[in-house]
């Protein structure tokens, strides 16, 4: 007889165990064929945008500070052709109660985990996600369980990821470290099981809609201070959510002219499931090992539906280096007087560089900072890195191998955004439609639906199809 | 302090799943080892030391059995060494902007 408990057998139960622990049943979301109700699903929360804020504003979570990064501005025009450089602002979201913009994500969760009657939360998170559940779980006085992918088969951690159990067990939770591997899915779900705790997915629609504040805010207080919207705003990209959520917040706020760009830290060439290469990366998020995957198949999550769908949202899509990172955040502190941690830094490195492009009465938002501390700062990661044979040096960041190198740029204007191809990305999300639902002949509403995803259009899914 | 009494604060490890026991989809080097697990409790059993079979009760009150590793566990990451390489990046970018702010 097969144990019940064995990899296979729990991932069966699968849709059973999400269905208790989400309060959400997401058949009621499902069409015919490809696509599904996202609208139907993103107001299945129940929350609108007024109610999120007095949500969140109850335990201490947005209204975060919009601040002119003046002197990187001052760099930045340094750096382009006469006539250009764009100011630049920045979300201070480090001053969320735990610390990043993940306070909001968190704060919708575990409030509604309250309001429908469980005991606790669990989350499967090695980054800010954990501590923002914790700090919240905290608040509202439930139980938190904490589940971490931390170590390499040699026990060695990232010091990044300790330094996120460090804070989690501060705000009371339960920190479950495991080894490297997909497999934490599977342990997270016997928690949920054993428990019947509320699974505080960070793609849930509950997730996202806690996010929209953020985009919701940037155009309030563009408006306030500057009477104009900004021309585009800048999301470090992951899973999607960041991106999703400010994206949509703008869209409620009436900014549709605004530009949505993603960006992430190129570790192109390292597996994430791999043992081997687990500590060669010096970012734990925010990076493409999450970032195209996720974009290209957004279901992939630990939901049957993402609410997180990047492309349905996106104007354009680029990647920076680690050392164009680090030396960005290392920038943040000496010029701006703001000592934040590095992974809140990516779209601000692709902002150095994209504001070079536009013009100086143009504003480019950067949507996040995330705080910082022992083990979570440049200077212990960079000693991380070394630690595990990468070489950190000073030259031309296009020569960087993720994995092998780091290479702090020599001049800032070596800074260089470079675009993925985006049609190339939804062509893939489409191929990734037909693969993993078997539906070869999409109708009508799935091209529709198609379109709408990957904020294209009609012809252009059309088009792919044939191309497919 | 290599032994432990009762509701004495633990790290303890256990493994998951063995190499066997891995899902399908993981690459070949993560299916040569095993998924293993670290948690902290308050030991449960009336004593134990280091390396015995044991049982502790979570912050939250989850009842957990593991191999014992560590008594009163602490943090010990820190903000790393002096990175020389980061040194410039400071006085350059200063110096970039200074005509502009000071002599400009």
């Amino acid at each position: 007889m097969a144990n019940k408990n064995s990899y296979e057998e729990v991932m069966k139960r699968r849709s059973e165990i999400m269905k208790k622990s989400v309060g959400l049943d997401y058949s009621e979301f499902e069409t015919k064929g490809i696509g599904f109700d996202y609208d139907k699903m993103m107001e299945g929360t129940g929350y609108s945008i007024n109610e999120v804020k007095k949500i969140q504003a109850e335990t201490g979570v947005g209204n975060t500070p919009l601040l002119e990064l003046k002197n990187i501005t001052k760099l930045v025009r340094k750096l382009a052709p006469e006539g250009k450089g764009a100011r630049i602002f920045l979300k201070d979201e480090a001053s969320n109660p735990s610390g990043s913009y993940k306070a909001r994500r968190a704060a919708v969760s575990v409030y509604n985990a309250k309001k429908l009657g469980y005991k606790g939360v669990i989350a499967a998170t090695s980054g800010n996600y954990g501590a923002a559940v914790a700090s919240q779980a905290a608040m509202l006085g439930l139980d938190c369980i904490i589940v971490q992918e931390c170590y390499d088969s040699e026990g060695k951690g990232q010091p990044e990821i300790i330094e996120k159990a460090r804070k989690c067990e501060a705000y009371g939770a339960e920190v479950l470290q495991l080894s490297v591997g997909p497999e934490l899915f599977y342990q997270f779900l016997l928690l949920l099981e054993e428990t019947g705790y509320f699974n505080a997915s960070l793609y849930t629609p509950f997730g996202i809609a806690g996010i929209e504040t953020l985009g919701y805010e940037i155009a309030e207080q563009m408006l306030a201070k500057e009477n104009k919207l900004p021309d585009v705003v800048i999301a470090t990209n992951a899973g999607g959510g960041n991106l999703t959520g400010t994206a949509r917040g703008l869209l409620k706020a009436g900014a549709d002219d605004v530009k949505i760009y993603g960006a992430s830290v190129n570790l192109k060439g390292l597996h994430m499931a791999s043992d081997k290469q687990f500590n060669k990366k010096s970012f734990t998020t925010g990076h493409t090992g999450f970032g195209i995957p996720f974009s290209t198949w957004p279901d992939r999550s630990d939901v049957p539906r993402s609410a997180a769908r990047a492309l349905r949202y996106m104007d354009r899509y680029v990647t920076v280096n680690q050392g164009e990172v680090f030396y960005t955040t290392e920038v943040l502190a000496q010029l701006e007087g703001m000592e934040r941690g590095p992974a809140g830094s990516v779209s601000l490195a692709a902002a150095i560089s994209i504001a070079q492009e536009l013009n100086e009465d143009q504003i480019i938002v950067v949507q996040e900072t995330e705080y910082t501390g022992a083990g979570k700062h440049i200077q212990p990661q960079l000693t991380f890195a070394k630690e595990n044979g990468i070489d950190v040096k000073i030259g031309n960041p296009e020569e960087e191998v993720p994995g092998d190198s780091i290479i702090l740029p020599e001049h800032p204007k070596m800074i260089k955004a470079r675009d993925l191809d985006l049609d190339k990305l939804r062509k893939s999300y489409i191929k990734n439609c037909i693969n993993n639902t078997g539906i070869d002949k999409p109708s009508k509403e799935d091209i529709e639906f198609l379109a709408v995803d990957t904020k294209t259009n009609v012809e252009f899914i059309k088009k792919a199809l044939e191309e497919i | 302090m290599t032994k432990a009494k009762q509701g004495d604060w633990v790290r303890i490890y256990r493994i998951i799943l063995t190499p066997e026991e891995r899902a399908p989809q993981v690459p070949d080097d993560t299916k040569e080892v095993s998924l293993e697990m670290w948690d902290k409790g308050f030991l449960l059993d009336n004593e134990a030391k280091i390396g015995d079979e044991v049982e502790v009760e979570t912050y939250i009150g989850r009842k957990v059995k593991g191999k014992l590793v560590e008594i009163n566990p602490y943090y010990t990451h820190d903000y790393g060494k002096c990175v020389t390489e980061l040194l410039y990046i400071g006085r350059q970018t200063r110096e970039l902007i200074k005509e502009e702010t000071l002599n400009g």
